[in-house]
């Protein structure tokens, strides 16, 4: 019997979510037209206005908004509600220069909630479940995501965040977690450390929702295994409002886009081009609902195909696939947005060449971030340790920057390798794809 | 009073030194002394040789990070207790080791320390107190012939 949080809405007809989508549309181009003179300045410049706007199909008439945009209008210019309505704020992991931060209304919040609600449901989840989420609470959206969907189907929630895999175990065995929440590579590692100690009978999980960061089939089958559970995906962005933009259900055969708050196209990333569904290309948002943050065709850069065949979970809205690709350098690194950009920055600034590569391998299920930095003369010292400072100072700085580990290597002087003059900036091992 | 030692950055990794060292074997280049420090990712290689202006030219072409570094070249009987004696005088006036190696000469019965101090200036003035003269760069090669 499969189990829905909001059945009317999840399987309402095409011409039923066509009509939610069109009136949603018009209401939120119109509020973002009148609140937000960033919006106004855009619209304006395209020559378009509100009255333009009838239908979806008046969509292509509208400007892009990209990452960029964002950071530009950083941090009040797309708020389009009065800040005093706003009770919450949730940030992108990408640090100086990319920080994106969405703001939230209370409606907001429970619509957030609602799509993630859906996800958990689809899973399987129920009042009787206990929903474990290690994603990273604080300003990620991950954890705030999963445990107000939690909230919302009345499961058990564990507030566990991210970290500390022996009490993971513990309260995993203790409570009796049914429904894991975090991202795959540390759900593959959890499974790995159940082994290790031996408590796979221990274990009531039956599900785990996994996102925020590519996984393949491979490391699907692999996780299902190790944990004795059916592993779904879930895919979002904090700009967009955060996990469960989309979510999986049973048949594991693409995501399902929440339509009623979220309007998908595919573009064709370098015109612009609207592809119809079933064409590989960028994946373009239209947040319909929002009040403080609706963004209205936002360029999320993930590569993907759009399919409406007919569910057999009864879900009527459409699915997208797992992202293929990025149509930009940003790189997904354990879950947190790698810009090249950024580690550039901090090699300027610390006085080291712009010299430099990027390796992500994935080593056990974990991504490992190793930057190779070509050695100068002025950081050279005939004394170990002086280098190892030096090393060490720019380990720090990277870390601060990204937030995340990143090991460095000093390289031999001109031995990153270039092609056509350029260098070979980004080397990815893993068969994310 | 000082020799000159050439440090130069070799990734960690097969064929490094091998590379290195038939560079200096094309450019007749001898090594009298040579260490290496190794990190994880990468090493120091630290020699002394008979030409070091030649050497730096040469490796400055063929693309090394390199430096020349300022040491000590203390000569020492060679017999138990003598190195001892140096490093006393050095520690009892407070002067660091940053690093030290070893090499012998065609001179029978001395063996040669390099030392990198913090303070060169200091480290020969207690030496010289004590009798002990280091070696300069110029007198490195006499020692290396008969």
């Amino acid at each position: 019997m499969p189990n829905y949080y909001q059945p009317e809405i999840e399987c309402a007809s095409h011409e039923q979510i066509r009509a939610w989508q069109d009136e949603r549309l018009v209401k939120t181009v119109r509020h973002v037209y009148q609140n937000v003179p960033y919006y106004r300045n855009l619209m304006d410049k395209r020559g378009v206005t509100p009255d333009d706007i009838h239908s979806v199909d008046d969509l292509c008439k509208l400007p892009f908004l990209t990452k960029d945009d964002l950071r530009d209008a950083y941090p009040y210019g797309l708020l389009a509600t009065p800040l005093q309505d706003c009770v919450r704020i949730q940030s992108t992991s990408g640090t100086t220069g990319r920080r994106v931060v969405a703001f939230y209304t209370q409606h907001d919040i429970d619509l957030w909630d609602d799509c993630c609600a859906r996800a958990i449901m689809a899973a399987g989840g129920t009042k009787d479940d206990v929903v474990h989420v290690c994603y990273g609470y604080g300003l990620f959206t991950g954890g705030p995501g999963l445990n107000g969907g939690s909230h919302k189907v009345g499961s058990l929630t564990l507030p566990m965040s991210s970290g500390n895999t022996e009490r993971q175990i513990q309260f995993m065995c203790d409570l009796g977690s049914t429904i894991l929440c975090c991202t795959p590579s540390y759900a593959a590692y959890l499974g790995e450390s159940i082994h290790e100690r031996g408590l796979q009978d221990k274990i009531k999980l039956k599900a785990g929702i996994f996102g925020a960061e590519a996984w393949s089939e491979e490391m699907r089958q692999d996780i299902q295994q190790k944990l004795g559970i059916k592993a779904y995906d879930i895919y979002g962005l904090t700009e967009i409002s955060g996990p469960g933009v989309s979510f999986e259900c049973s048949e594991q055969r693409g995501m399902h886009v929440n339509e009623d708050h979220f309007i998908a196209e595919i573009i064709d990333p370098n015109t612009g081009e609207v592809l119809p569904d079933g064409e590989k290309g960028e994946l373009v948002f239209t947040s319909i609902t929002k009040e403080a943050f609706p963004l209205i065709r936002y360029r999320t850069r993930d590569i993907c195909v759009l399919s409406r065949e007919k569910c057999s979970c009864g879900r009527t809205h459409v699915r997208m696939s797992k992202p293929m690709g990025r149509s930009d350098d940003m790189l997904i690194v354990k879950g947190v947005n790698v810009f090249p950009s950024q580690i550039e920055t901090v090699l300027l600034n610390k006085g080291y060449p712009a010299n430099y590569q990027i390796v992500v391998s994935r080593e056990h299920n974990s991504d490992k971030l190793e930057v190779l930095v070509e050695m100068t003369p002025e950081m050279f010292s005939d004394e170990l340790s002086k280098v190892s400072a030096r090393e060490d100072e720019l380990v720090g700085a990277l870390k601060a920057m990204l937030g995340i580990y990143a090991q460095v290597k000093l390289v031999a002087p001109k031995s990153i390798a270039r092609s056509e003059g350029k260098a070979v900036r980004i080397i990815d091992k893993r068969k994310l794809y | 009073m000082t020799a000159k030692q050439i440090s130069v950055f070799l990734e960690n990794k097969p064929g490094q030194l091998t590379e290195f060292a038939r560079l200096l074997d094309h450019n007749g280049i001898n090594m009298h002394a040579l260490s290496v420090a190794d990190a994880k990712d990468f090493g120091i290689l630290r020699i002394i040789v008979d030409d070091s202006y030649k050497t730096a030219c040469v490796l400055k072409d063929a693309g090394y990070v390199f430096s020349i570094t300022k040491v000590l070249a203390i000569e020492i009987p060679d017999k138990p207790g003598s190195l001892v004696r140096v490093l006393d005088i050095l520690s009892e006036n407070g002067v660091n080791l940053e690093y030290t190696y070893a090499f012998t000469s065609k001179k029978e019965d001395s063996a040669y320390m390099i030392f990198k101090v913090a303070d060169n200036e200091k480290a020969i003035e207690v030496l010289d107190k004590e009798g002990i003269k280091p070696v300069c760069q110029s007198e490195m090669s006499e020692l290396f012939t008969r």
